[in-house]
């Protein structure tokens, strides 16, 4: 079968998750990985795996706009507020890893279908990926909700220098986005960076105030909410709950990274690129191909 | 660089924690009232988890941080409004924003100590609009002072005017202090703070240490008031430095009064250092912890010290409560298979 090329600009953590994850794809194929460094870990990777690498970021999808259809943003939100307008003069499907809430926000678990009609989507953060759709579902048993809570807890070390400069965006864009798929009044979203050594994997609890939880009901939707999400991040899992107790339902959630270049618990960076693959292959499918 | 020693009171910070962070406005007021004129530099007012952390993860406060804020302004005219931020919890938008609104003068941006890089955008941005900002190592015990260094001057080149030492669990030695308070005076620029906790009953003495260790911040409580076996009591300090003749400008008879008449109503249990607190300043883990741990030792019928060592091997730090329930889990797990094995053994 003929594969859809896709390109990543960004060679860094995540660019280059990305580039293992698609190595295995067998829809796409990887047709250019840029970034702006000539000799990073990155480029010296995807040189040994044969991937034609670029150090002219954006510019080389530019001077050869035939090497991919698809593009995974991996620099930041602030590098991709310059390159949304470009991507979208190409007509490249732009899928933006970035907190730069340019594009759609997306959720594959929850809103694939819209995405794939959009021309630039954005994954929102690490933290919201593993938790929206959580609180997706508990909506769904009980929309009179008024509060929905998330505490997002990440190993210091893989959280990279990215994350750490924009902390304040990951957390505004995190809560905003819950209040945006789930319609609730108010959310908050905390994030923590753990210091543990071992590190310790991604680790998530949502809560949300409900008074006479229908539990059953609850851990019905969130169980077929958590598969769904399986689908694409296989390192996802329920770790607790949903509980309740003095009217506060808690639900804990684990991811378990892959283990493609970031090691397993890098969770949080999985979580992230798996949605994103995920989504180019949706796009390849339904669209390309 | 002025090197005058100032103080810093967090009296309605961390004593929000010890009342589960249920302070009243009427409490606010009294208390700002009366500590107006005691010669402090800054009264620090909110959630014991500072700005936009009221939440169901660590506690929901009884009023909003604006509420607080506002109460606080009224009645301070002498000293400047502080408010407290952990990044990842409070963000511009939402929470520092409308802190200098309600005119915060001075921010405390506090992390956890080996992650001074998340404060960069709020230590700047709190610059930018003319404010105060300090930096904040919590937990400042389980780092090397090398390590602590470099995340102070991280802290300092954003614009910080000062990086205090905060030992949230109380785990620090007399050494330790001196040791690395010394080692922060002699490099860096900016005025070196240290805030004490008392879960070793250290609280006063390591607060005078780090002053004769060329600290220039005193970070403290009046009657201790704050989380755990609580902090350093300023009243105290203040008397035992005008008995060694160190200036402080604080005024001893004010602070007592506002300890008498305010803050002893407004705590549930005298502050003293109960075998919970002492744990945890063993265990080297935060002392707000105490509430949720004692709760999850009688849900799943572990012994709380358990969960503060266990907590402790983990390194946890503040912010991540959501863990004790985690652990009580795994040391009840623990006890049925470790109940089961000694059965076998007894048989052999």
């Amino acid at each position: 079968m003929k594969k859809v090329k896709v390109g990543i600009i960004g060679t860094g953590n995540i660019g280059t998750d990305l580039l293992v994850k698609i190595q295995r794809s067998e829809i796409l194929e990887c047709g250019i990985f840029a970034g702006r460094s000539k000799d990073s870990n990155g480029i010296r990777k995807a040189e040994q795996m044969g991937v034609k690498t670029s150090s002219e970021s954006i510019k080389y999808i530019q001077d050869n706009p035939d090497c991919c259809e698809i593009v995974f943003d991996a620099t930041s939100a602030k590098i991709h507020l310059y390159n949304a307008p470009i991507l979208k003069s190409l007509k490249k499907y732009a899928i933006d890893l970035t907190p730069s809430q340019v594009g759609k926000m997306c959720v594959p678990a929850i809103n694939m279908a819209e995405c794939l009609n959009s021309d630039n989507i954005n994954l929102i953060t690490c933290g919201g990926q593993a938790t929206i759709p959580i609180a997706y579902a508990i909506m769904k048993v009980h929309p009179e909700i008024e509060y929905i809570e998330i505490a997002a807890s990440i190993s210091s070390k893989s959280a990279g220098p990215g994350t750490r400069a924009n902390i304040d965006e990951f957390t505004q864009t995190t809560r905003d986005a819950i209040t945006e798929f789930t319609g609730v009044k108010s959310a908050k979203a905390i994030i923590v960076l753990n210091p543990a050594e071992p590190p310790v994997l991604m680790h998530n609890t949502i809560y949300a105030k409900i008074e006479n939880p229908n539990i059953e009901k609850l851990h019905i939707e969130i169980t077929a909410m958590a598969k769904k999400i399986q689908k694409y991040v296989p390192g996802f899992k329920i770790t607790l709950g949903p509980v309740a107790e003095n009217n506060r339902v808690t639900t804990m959630v684990e991811v378990v990274g892959l283990g493609d270049f970031l090691p397993k618990y890098s969770g949080n960076l999985d979580i992230i690129t798996c949605a994103a693959v995920n989504m180019a292959e949706e796009y390849a499918k339904k669209k390309i191909l | 660089m002025d090197n005058k020693l100032i103080f810093f009171d967090s009296t309605l910070r961390d004593g929000s924690h010890a009342v589960s962070h249920k302070l009243e406005a009427e409490n606010i007021k009294n208390y700002c009232r009366e500590i107006d004129e005691a010669g402090l530099y800054t009264v620090i007012v909110g959630h014991g988890n500072g700005l936009g952390a009221s939440s169901l993860q660590v506690g929901l406060s009884a009023l909003t941080d604006n509420e607080m804020l506002e109460t606080a302004h009224r009645e301070l005219k002498k000293t400047k409004l502080g408010a407290f931020l952990i990044p990842g919890f409070g963000t511009i938008k939402e929470n520092l924003n409308p802190a200098i609104d309600r005119g915060v003068e001075l921010f405390c941006v506090a992390v956890h100590c080996t992650e001074a890089d998340v404060t960069k955008q709020h230590i700047e941005y709190i610059r930018s609009k003319g404010k105060e900002a300090y930096g904040i190592l919590m937990m400042y015990h389980m780092a090397t002072k090398e390590r602590l260094l470099e995340e102070a001057l991280k802290m300092q080149s954003y614009g910080a005017q000062g990086v205090i030492l905060m030992d949230s669990a109380g785990a620090s030695v007399p050494k330790l202090v001196s040791d690395t308070v010394r080692y922060f005076v002699d490099h860096l620029k900016v005025r070196v703070g240290f805030h004490a906790h008392n879960n070793l009953g250290l609280a006063i003495s390591n607060s005078l240490i780090a002053i004769e260790s060329g600290a220039a911040i005193i970070d403290g409580t009046v009657r201790g008031f704050g989380a755990g076996a609580g902090n350093c009591q300023l009243e105290v300090l203040s008397g035992l430095l005008s008995k060694l003749e160190i200036e402080t400008g604080l005024d001893l008879y004010k602070l007592m009064d506002a300890s008498d008449h305010v803050v002893a109503k407004m705590m549930k249990t005298p502050q003293e250092i109960t075998s919970m607190s002492l744990i945890s300043g063993l265990a080297g883990v935060f002392s707000g912890f105490a509430n949720n741990v004692k709760k999850a030792a009688i849900r799943f019928k572990v012994d709380p010290r358990d969960i503060f060592m266990e907590l402790g091997r983990r390194k946890i730090v503040a912010g991540q409560e959501d863990f004790i329930v985690d652990v009580a889990m795994y040391l009840a797990s623990k006890k049925g298979s470790e109940e089961e094995s000694y059965d076998i053994e007894s048989l052999l």
